[in-house]
């Protein structure tokens, strides 16, 4: 057992409530990091798992306490350590890699001089050396140029980088332990990609140990040796990936795999009823009693303790782990999308549709001149029939949500025409559309904390648009609230609740029903399963699908996750800084061949499998202004022609199966290049 | 948060909510001191006129700067006034006073601060460098001007008080509405093409009400100090009106040797301002404004 470099040993801690209860959030926590291996730490949010990766370096966060157990370090324990002598085991022996690296960075400190001072702190080095240090260290996070990238602030880089030059900083006291909390969250499908393949590699070449964390399984597959899968701050399944990944024994590690949307499946996934309890009121019985499928008495009277299985190296807290192999062998499917009849008739239609963020000058103003010649989205033209489900695909700056919100009326578009119903011209001036235009398009946002008003009940919040469309008052207004509430499947008890009292996946649902409300035509859906849990996701996702089988609504929806757009659309548009690159059926465009840029975003797709590697073809590098000519994705494009890229627009090529690609390379060598790799 | 606990709780009403907020200040040592010093002046406002053992105007030579004795409790003034009764009468007058003139700065003040917030662009920029002129002008010259022109009655002190002290609070007013403005609620009610009135009533002031009550509520003890200063320079009400600013101004010159008639309208006046300034952070700390974190502008 010499190769143990941190154990945590019965580890709970918790706070007091008001009524001086005491409440743990971690609940007899045990586990040992081995030198060189790298643990994924996996929960839905409110699991314990960052609480449990700050107490691995000591650190409790004020207001919460330990209740009992010990983080031993080299034999020390951690969590009773003075903080003098914690100062010099962080940083030097365990590091920490925070979520937003762009935060965690000082903004008017220079990149060198910020890496500069954790090797002052945690080195012997003199100045030459620790300048030599640092472009050692860029060089290895494999930033450009380390040699200028040493003088340039924070907001200068991209948000990869950012994160890139917070593992250097983490790198500079040479760890023997490195903690991440949720480092690639916040990134591009493709940033993140690069910049997993970056931790893995540095776990390799340095030996050190690592504690990943994160609520995202598929990043999790990538680089995890082990994975430890938290529920309401327990351990519930502990083992090898391989084996919790392809065949978790575990009935909560089963339904949230079986919950996240993969790109290899259409059809929506299976969702797992319920939310996880929270702290305080987990009862007596398992804690994951409410939601299991094979749960029997005995699990609601007791607590299973951690089973350990010799043969599998797996740890399991369930009493009926044996019998989820033969259940699941019986519902093993994935619900269908119901093919609904989708009408011919268009319901919107985008006509070379332009917008720009660029002010006018006055001048050119009056002389009508137009001056952005180079707008953030350019030439988009969509057709959009009534019932389907459209979704807008691409990273950050590509233009989707700008879109959205100029098809709501949010933002003026500059040029081209948005067409509602029967060639009617919809303004793009919120102030000149009648009632009815504004009722008939709605929206639904990604986080429900901002889009439902804190201070309103959900019956106020829904009796918005039933008052301001259909002028309901009283009794009618009320039975109206509650079968809204019924579609949405929360009880009529909802009515007199505030937001801050509903879960991330019941605010989600209000946010649904508000827009259902209105009893509007199309929905515009920007990100909203982004801000929420993946079983909840899924919940989200099927509630949607019903919905549009009940009242025929059109969707268009705006995501950065392929997978859940795979799930959930009919036609998938992807767009690259503000232009389109491919625009067809779902599964022509999840199909080759495809459009450079879809191939790499395809390629980018973490799976909770770790079989099914990314394949990073593209430069991972950002563009901050889409090409004055040629083609937008000339940049990146791993496939470039040379100059006629450079110069000239790409044609539309219209395949059989209705798959546009705008493409300079012709289909066929697209797909010969595509199938070959 | 315990859900299943939630669900019994009922919509509160108005006055089960104003009770709640009261408790939790009163459960803090400064709140309840605070509360009860506020309490204790507002009840002597009220029940003054039953009170008073004199007459408030009731002139006589004879009992000219008597000491304070079992007769005169707090003694008499150069003109012969029993200081005890006119220091609570006094009471009254400031705190009706600048009690409305506060609910007119919170008026206009947080209306102003709401309507620009929201609209932005060029009217936000017109409107708030007016006000950035205003705050630049001493406002005790202002005043002056004001009193001096149209006269010291209560109709016109209450309203020109009210707006020198609503220039902060639209400053207040408009930042607590730029915290909400950017919320995606606003959007979508904006997107459903809700009026900007509906917008503002529905949306904007339920969210930025506590903030600017609070603010009102610093305003308030604030006001009251204007306000004495302005009766200490013989602009406040007119005598023989019993008023603690007056009555320190009258018997300032007779501080060596009558004391009494300078400490008793002294202590009232700064205990009613501590009052004041205790039961505002108290509110503050009551609805979850961190008054320390957040300096008003």
């Amino acid at each position: 057992m010499e190769n143990i470099i941190h154990s945590v040993k019965n580890l709970s801690i918790g706070f007091r409530s008001k009524k001086n209860d005491e409440i743990s959030i971690l609940r007899n926590v045990t586990t040992n990091i081995k030198k060189g291996e790298t643990v994924g730490i996996v929960g839905e949010s409110g699991s314990g798992k960052s609480t449990l990766a700050l107490a691995m370096m000591g650190y409790v966060k004020q207001g919460l306490y330990t209740i009992e157990g010990e983080c031993l370090f080299e034999s020390s324990n951690l969590l009773k350590m003075k903080n003098k002598d914690l100062e010099q085991i962080r940083g030097r022996k365990i590091a920490m890699i925070p979520q937003n690296a762009g935060q965690s960075l000082t903004p008017n400190l220079k990149i060198g001089y910020q890496i500069d001072e954790a090797l002052r702190l945690h080195t012997k080095f003199n100045k030459n050396e620790r300048d030599k240090k640092i472009s050692e260290l860029l060089n290895k996070v494999r930033l450009p140029s380390p040699e200028t990238m040493a003088f340039r602030y924070p907001h200068e880089l991209s948000g990869g980088q950012q994160q890139r030059v917070a593992v250097a900083m983490a790198l500079a006291g040479k760890p023997d332990l490195l903690l991440l909390d949720e480092p690639t969250t916040g990134l591009d499908v493709t940033t993140q990609a690069h910049v997993l393949e970056l931790l893995k590699f540095i776990a390799k070449d340095t030996g050190t140990s690592m504690v990943y964390v994160s609520h995202d399984l598929g990043a999790i597959a990538q680089v995890s040796d082990r994975i430890i899968v938290m529920y309401a701050g327990e351990i519930v399944l502990e083992g090898p990936a391989r084996s919790i990944l392809k065949s978790p024994i575990h009935p909560y590690t089963y339904g949230l795999l079986k919950s996240i949307p993969k790109l290899s499946l259409s059809g929506l996934p299976d969702s797992m009823p319920g939310s996880q309890p929270q702290p305080g009121n987990i009862g007596i019985g398992c804690s994951f009693y409410d939601r299991c499928k094979i749960a029997e008495d005995k699990c609601k009277k007791n607590s299973p303790s951690l089973e350990h299985i010799l043969e599998l190296q797996t740890s399991v807290r369930c009493f009926n782990y044996k019998n989820l192999k033969k259940f699941n062998d019986k519902i093993n499917s994935i619900t269908q999308k119901k093919n609904i009849s989708k009408g011919v008739n268009e319901i919107l239609n985008l006509t070379d549709v332009s917008i720009s963020y660029a002010k006018q000058k006055i001048l050119d103003q009056i002389l009508n001149k137009i001056t952005d010649t180079n707008p953030t989205v350019k030439d988009i033209n969509i057709e959009i029939k009534k019932g389907e489900t459209i979704a807008l695909v691409g990273e950050s700056g590509s233009g989707k949500s700008t879109i959205l919100k100029s098809i709501a009326g949010l933002l003026k578009i500059k040029d081209g025409k948005i067409k509602f119903e029967n060639d009617r011209v919809l303004s793009s001036d919120l102030k000149k559309r009648d009632s009815n235009d504004l009722r008939a398009i709605q929206l639904i946002f990604q986080n429900p904390d901002e889009s439902l008003n804190p201070n309103h009940t959900v019956e106020q919040i829904l009796s918005q648009p039933l008052k301001l469309y259909f002028s309901l008052t009283g009794n009618e207004l009320k039975k109206k609230v509650a079968e809204l509430l019924n579609k949405v499947r929360l009880g009529e008890f909802y009515m007199t609740r505030y937001p801050r009292q509903l879960s991330g996946g019941e605010k989600q649902r209000v946010a649904v029903a508000r827009a259902f409300a209105a009893k509007p035509d199309i929905i515009l859906c920007d990100e909203v399963t982004s801000a929420l849990d993946v079983s909840v996701q899924a919940a989200v996702l099927n509630l949607l699908q019903t919905l549009k089988e009940d009242f025929g609504t059109t969707y268009i929806f705006v995501s950065h996750d392929l997978a859940v757009v795979r799930a959930i659309s009919d036609r998938v548009a992807v767009l690259y800084q503000g232009r389109l690159c491919e625009i067809g059926p779902s599964k022509n465009v999840y199909q080759f061949p495809s459009h450079p840029y879809t191939e790499v975003l395809l390629g980018a797709v973490l799976e909770p499998d770790p079989d099914i590697k990314p394949k990073l073809v593209a430069k991972d590098i950002v563009e901050e202004k889409p090409p004055e000519k040629g083609c937008c994705f000339q940049g990146r494009c791993p496939r470039i022609l040379g100059d006629k890229c450079k110069n000239e627009t790409p044609p539309w090529q219209i395949g059989d199966d209705g798959n546009a690609i705008r493409c300079h390379i012709s289909v066929e060598d697209l797909k010969k290049n595509q199938i070959k790799k | 948060m315990e859900i299943s606990k939630i669900s019994e709780e009922k919509q509160k009403n108005l006055l089960s909510k104003v009770l709640e907020v009261l408790k939790t200040m009163a459960s803090r040592p400064s709140g309840f001191i605070g509360l009860s010093i506020l309490a204790f002046h507002i009840l002597l406002a009220f029940l003054s006129p039953y009170l008073a053992p004199y007459d408030y105007k009731a002139i006589d030579p004879s009992l000219m700067l008597q000491a304070p004795s079992s007769e005169y409790w707090f003694g008499t003034d150069s003109l012969g006034r029993d200081v005890f009764t006119r220091t609570i009468m006094g009471g009254r007058t400031a705190l009706t006073i600048t009690f409305f003139g506060s609910i007119i700065a919170l008026l206009w003040g947080g209306l102003l601060g709401i309507f620009c917030g929201l609209v932005g662009g060029k009217i936000d920029d017109v409107v708030m460098r007016i006000v950035d002129a205003f705050l630049s002008i001493p406002w005790i010259l202002a005043m002056l001007l004001i009193v001096s022109l149209l006269g010291t009655s209560t109709e016109v002190l209450i309203p020109a008080l009210g707006f020198f002290y609503g220039k902060g609070i639209v400053r207040v007013a408009r930042a607590a509405t730029h915290d909400v403005i950017a919320k995606d609620f606003i959007v979508s009610a904006r997107a459903r093409g809700h009026s900007n009135f509906s917008i503002i009533w529905n949306e904007i002031i339920p969210n930025v009400r506590d903030a600017i009550l609070v603010e009102g509520a610093m305003r308030w003890s604030w006001m009251l100090l204007g306000f004495s200063s302005l009766s200490f320079l013989g602009f406040g009400v007119s005598p023989p009106t019993p008023d603690w600013g007056l009555m320190i101004s009258n018997a300032r010159g007779l501080m060596s040797f009558a004391y009494w008639s300078v400490i008793a309208p002294i202590v009232g006046l700064s205990s009613l301002i501590i009052g004041i300034n205790l039961t505002a952070d108290a509110f503050a700390k009551a609805l979850g404004i961190d008054r320390s974190t957040k300096a008003p502008v």
